[in-house]
């Protein structure tokens, strides 16, 4: 049977990636980043011609250079703003901002704060590898108190930043955190922030193994990773270990880990609410961290909020409908005017 | 019905010329006099030139000399190109205002005082040890002494107004006086009334009172004793309004984008003297403006950037310490070649600076104020209504050779004003602007294939075929690929300066006013045009061997440039700076070129310039 339907040809992962040979260190996490957002594309059927993709600066933001989309490779931590520019004038495309614990939280935390408030419609993945890579290895401002690097021979003295808490407070709508090597999750995860309208935040734990080897091995291991994660599902209870046998269980304003069982339902834990209108629960699960608590993975927080893109063109909109197109005339002959014979 | 009051007829003088300068407290609305004898000025068909100067703090202490606010305007029956010199007439509406006013007064021009502010505590925070009013120091000028605040009490009795609110119509009072003197009408101020106040019928009504009190005391006071009348200018026919630089500026670039068929996205941060520009934009949205006010100067510039990456006419706008903040992003534009305009309304500087005052110290800047080898186009104005003009200059530039460029005008320029003659919009030069369509032979994009201008192609994302990814690492030249090839980077180097290089072929040919040869050559850029090109006539007049060339293109120079320098024994360079484009004459044609260097956070006067022409060609 014949169709009268014409079908968009297909675009495979392979066909997203650029002619340029990819320079990340063998067996960086990076790759595994890559290889997702790849097949992400390709699966929401994204054209590359209305994909951007806009970094900063650092191992992470290499990223616009293997995919064959347009693209910009910035300067340090600014990729938000330079996409705050370039979704403002053109709501009409898909960009994603590519950035790094470094790039993001440091040099750019200013823009990183304020692209999360005005919620424009785009994709934030910062690869956090609590380093500094890129410049060979100083700590970075997620490394943890103590940690012993190139320019901190006698352990890190600042405290670390908390990325998704840092999202919250800035009242992101919409935040994620996955892992390099779970790819399964990571691109569940890239396709949810695809998906949402307004500015998606997604913190990856990333290895590098050149420079701060094995800092996610908790939640990477085998053995390890199902007690020192928990799976946030929207509506479920946080149950978590081996045998699923814990849980988290609120305590007043404070989380525990509780063991099922011995008079412990599923009931009696807290429920996962990714909707919830307030960031509290979002904010509490982002406090949650190792050895105390297993980490959360997953959507924190999903919620609809206004967009500055939409609102900017909006305003335009409405002033044009309100008063017409303007005509230079107009304003150049508002108020007082005097004619010389 | 008989009238009793009776009109004094007092003798008219014409004159060529009028300067008036009105100053008070920052609270005592003497921008607004200014404004106000500016616009009827004009209307009456006066050339007039403004100088509004005004401190950095919003509300300094009151009546303290840090307070003082001052606006300046030269009003004329010929052409004029700057606010005066020394001033025929000064309001001064306290001790403050008089202490930091009086040097610029010209021997015995016209001085009015409002008496009741000349109290014990005015005087003490003027630091006047005795009442200068009384104590004859003021001789050498026609010493009005009125009792401005209590007249304008008793104009405004009867309104129920407080005391505070009075006092806020004295200025209308010293508007109608200085209206009376110079033979102004009050309809305009009127109009304004009604506009500003209609919805405050009693302030509007005391407003008024105020400012015919002022004017029938003109009339009727013995003490003043001649009126003053200044005819028509002799200015092209056509449309003219009044206009601030920075308003022009703004105007200029709604123009270009509608010339060259964009919309207009303004990335800004609050910054004086450029904010002005911002608001300006933002009230029009409905010509397709989009203005971005950023978290800071970095975001503006690179929120720019990606809009100019996007398709849109993109435009930054600030001063000196925005600028700085801004370098590193102007050089991944010039580096991603993507045009832009980056404005840089000057203050004085370093740092801080003085944030209210005008200087020129920011040429260097714009020249040199990046990392690397990192060439931009630097264009400059030269007076409030040049701004209209040199803003679409910036945007055909920056199309044509894809790159930023930068526009300098200054404090001065921005916030003073004259008349404009509106231009005939379908005869604005229109901006061509080609963008590559889609490809489909599957053949990857080429973003640094070069024209015969060496400018690459603006491929907009959303076309297909056309995907390529630019950033700040060196770029294989045609390919775009990123490259740390030795020879390869100089050859890019090379291209950039050549781009900018190439511009000098695509602008007029530099014009010089006066002879051909000569002893001296004035050259001189941006906002000291007015006192550059008067002073040169003048010493013209006078019989002196002198030419000036103005230069509106600062980096390339015009290509005729060169031959001109040669022709003449001297040059000298009027900066307000300490030596900037002199450094660029001397480095770039190897001549001994002489400065005029002035940093004090006001204009040359015109005498200050042609003092220096006279010492050159005794």
């Amino acid at each position: 049977m014949e169709t009268t339907e014409t079908s968009l040809p297909v675009l495979k992962p392979a066909d997203y990636a650029s002619d340029q040979d990819v320079r990340w260190c063998p067996g960086c996490g990076d790759y595994s980043i890559l290889a997702q957002m790849k097949k992400v594309l390709s699966s929401t059927g994204a054209s590359r011609e209305n994909t951007v993709f806009i970094s900063g600066i650092g191992c992470s933001s290499r990223f616009p250079y293997y995919m064959n989309t347009y693209g910009i490779h910035s300067i340090h931590g600014r990729a938000p703003a330079v996409a705050t520019g370039l979704k403002t004038v053109r709501p009409d495309l898909n960009v994603w901002v590519i950035t790094g614990d470094g790039d993001g939280l440091s040099i750019g935390g200013n823009h990183l704060m304020h692209a999360i408030r005005r919620n424009l419609d785009f994709n934030i993945v910062l690869f956090n590898n609590r380093i500094y890579g890129l410049t060979k290895g100083q700590y970075s401002p997620t490394s943890p108190l103590g940690k012993v690097t190139k320019s901190t021979p006698m352990g890190a003295i600042d405290n670390p930043l908390h990325p998704l808490s840092i999202a919250i407070g800035c009242e992101a709508a919409f935040v994620a955190r996955s892992i390099d090597v779970n790819i399964k999750h990571l691109g569940e995860t890239l396709q949810r922030a695809a998906a949402h309208s307004g500015t998606s935040f997604v913190e990856v734990y990333q290895n590098c193994n050149v420079f701060n080897d094995g800092a996610f091995d908790y939640a990477t291991n085998r053995d390890t990773k199902q007690d020192t994660t928990v799976e946030l599902q929207h509506g479920k209870p946080l149950i978590f270990g081996k045998n699923r046998d814990k849980g988290i269980r609120l305590n007043g304003m404070e989380p525990e880990v509780v063991e099922l069982g011995k008079g412990i339902t599923e009931d009696d834990l807290l429920f996962h609410d990714e909707k919830s209108p307030e960031p509290t629960l979002a904010y509490l699960l982002s406090r949650m961290r190792q050895p105390e608590f297993p980490e959360p993975i997953g959507v924190f927080r999903c919620v609809d909020r206004t967009r500055y893109d939409d609102l900017m063109n909006q305003q335009v909109q409405e002033a044009r409908e309100k008063a017409g197109p303007g005509d230079l005339r107009d304003i150049f002959h508002s108020g007082e005017t005097w004619t010389v014979q | 019905m008989a009238t009793t009051e009776t009109k004094i007829s007092k003798p008219k003088v014409q004159l060529d010329r009028v300067t008036v300068r009105f100053c008070g407290d920052s609270g005592d609305g003497m921008q607004l006099a200014g404004n106000q004898l500016t616009n009827t000025s004009a209307l009456m068909g006066n050339d007039v030139a403004t100088f509004p100067d005004f401190p950095a703090e919003i509300r300094a202490p009151r009546g303290t000399k840090a307070g003082v606010s001052g606006f300046q305007i030269h009003f004329a029956s010929q052409e004029i190109h700057t606010p005066g010199d020394d001033v025929d007439a000064l309001v001064a509406m306290n001790p403050a205002a008089l202490v930091t006013n009086i040097r610029d007064l010209r021997t015995n021009g016209i001085l009015v005082v409002d008496q009741d502010s000349f109290d014990k505590k005015g005087l003490g925070q003027a630091g006047y040890s005795s009442n200068p009013l009384e104590d004859n120091s003021l001789n050498g000028y026609q010493l009005h002494t009125i009792p401005i605040t209590q007249l304008t009490r008793n104009a405004v009795d009867g309104l129920g107004l407080s005391q505070k609110e009075s006092d806020r119509c004295r200025n209308f009072f010293a508007m109608g006086l200085i209206f009376w003197l110079y033979d102004r009408p009050l309809d305009p101020t009127l109009r304004y009334i009604d506009e500003k106040f209609g919805k405050r019928p009693q302030i509007a009504d005391a407003n008024r009172r105020a400012l015919k009190s002022g004017f029938h005391y003109g009339e009727t006071a013995e003490a003043v004793a001649t009126q003053f009348h200044v005819e028509p200018a002799r200015l092209e026919p056509g449309t003219y309004r009044n206009i601030m630089g920075n308003t022009a500026l703004a105007w200029g670039l709604i123009a270009a984008a509608h010339l060259s068929q964009k919309r207009l996205f303004l990335g800004a941060y609050p910054i004086t003297p450029a904010s002005d520009i911002l608001h300006e934009l933002s009230r029009h949205k409905r010509f397709n403006v989009l203005t971005f006010q950023a978290e800071d100067e970095i975001a503006a510039v690179t929120a720019t950037l990606g809009a100019a990456f996007a398709g849109e006419m993109a435009v930054t706008a600030s001063s000196g310490p925005g600028i700085a903040l801004k370098a590193e992003a102007i050089g991944l534009a010039v580096m991603t070649e993507l045009p832009m305009i980056v404005i840089d309304v000057q203050r004085g500087g370093p740092s801080t600076g003085l944030p209210t005052k005008t200087e020129q110290a920011d040429l260097l800047q714009a020249m040199f104020g990046r990392n690397g080898e990192c060439p931009a186009a630097v264009i400059a104005a030269r007076s409030p209504a040049d701004c209209f003009d040199v803003a679409q200059e910036a945007w055909r530039l920056a199309v044509r050779y894809m790159m930023p460029v930068f526009l300098l005008t200054d404090g001065y320029i921005a916030n003073g004003s004259e008349p404009w003659r509106i231009p005939d919009v379908d005869s604005l030069e229109k901006i061509p602007i080609e963008h590559p369509g889609a490809a489909e032979n599957g053949e990857p994009f080429l973003p640094y294939q070069r024209d015969e201008r060496l400018s690459r192609p603006w491929a907009l994302p959303g076309t297909p075929g056309l995907m390529h990814r630019i950033g700040g690492l060196e770029k294989q030249d045609i390919t775009g690929n990123v490259s740390y090839d030795p020879l390869n980077h100089q050859h890019m180097t090379d291209v950039r300066a050549q781009k900018v290089a190439n511009i000098a072929n695509d602008i007029p040919l530099q014009s010089v006013q006066g002879p051909e040869e000569g002893k001296l050559l004035v050259v001189s850029w941006g906002g000291t045009y007015g006192a550059c090109a008067t002073a040169v006539q003048r010493a013209q007049a006078a019989g002196k061997s002198v030419a000036h060339c103005h230069l509106r293109y600062l980096n390339p120079f015009p290509r005729n440039f060169a031959e001109i320098l040669p022709r003449f024994e001297k040059i000298l360079v009027p900066e307000l700076n300490m030596g900037q484009l002199r450094l660029l004459l001397r480095d770039r044609f190897l001549i001994d070129a002489v400065g005029l260097n002035k940093v004090q956070g006001r204009p040359f006067s015109v005498q200050e310039v042609l003092e220096k022409i006279e010492e050159i060609t005794e």
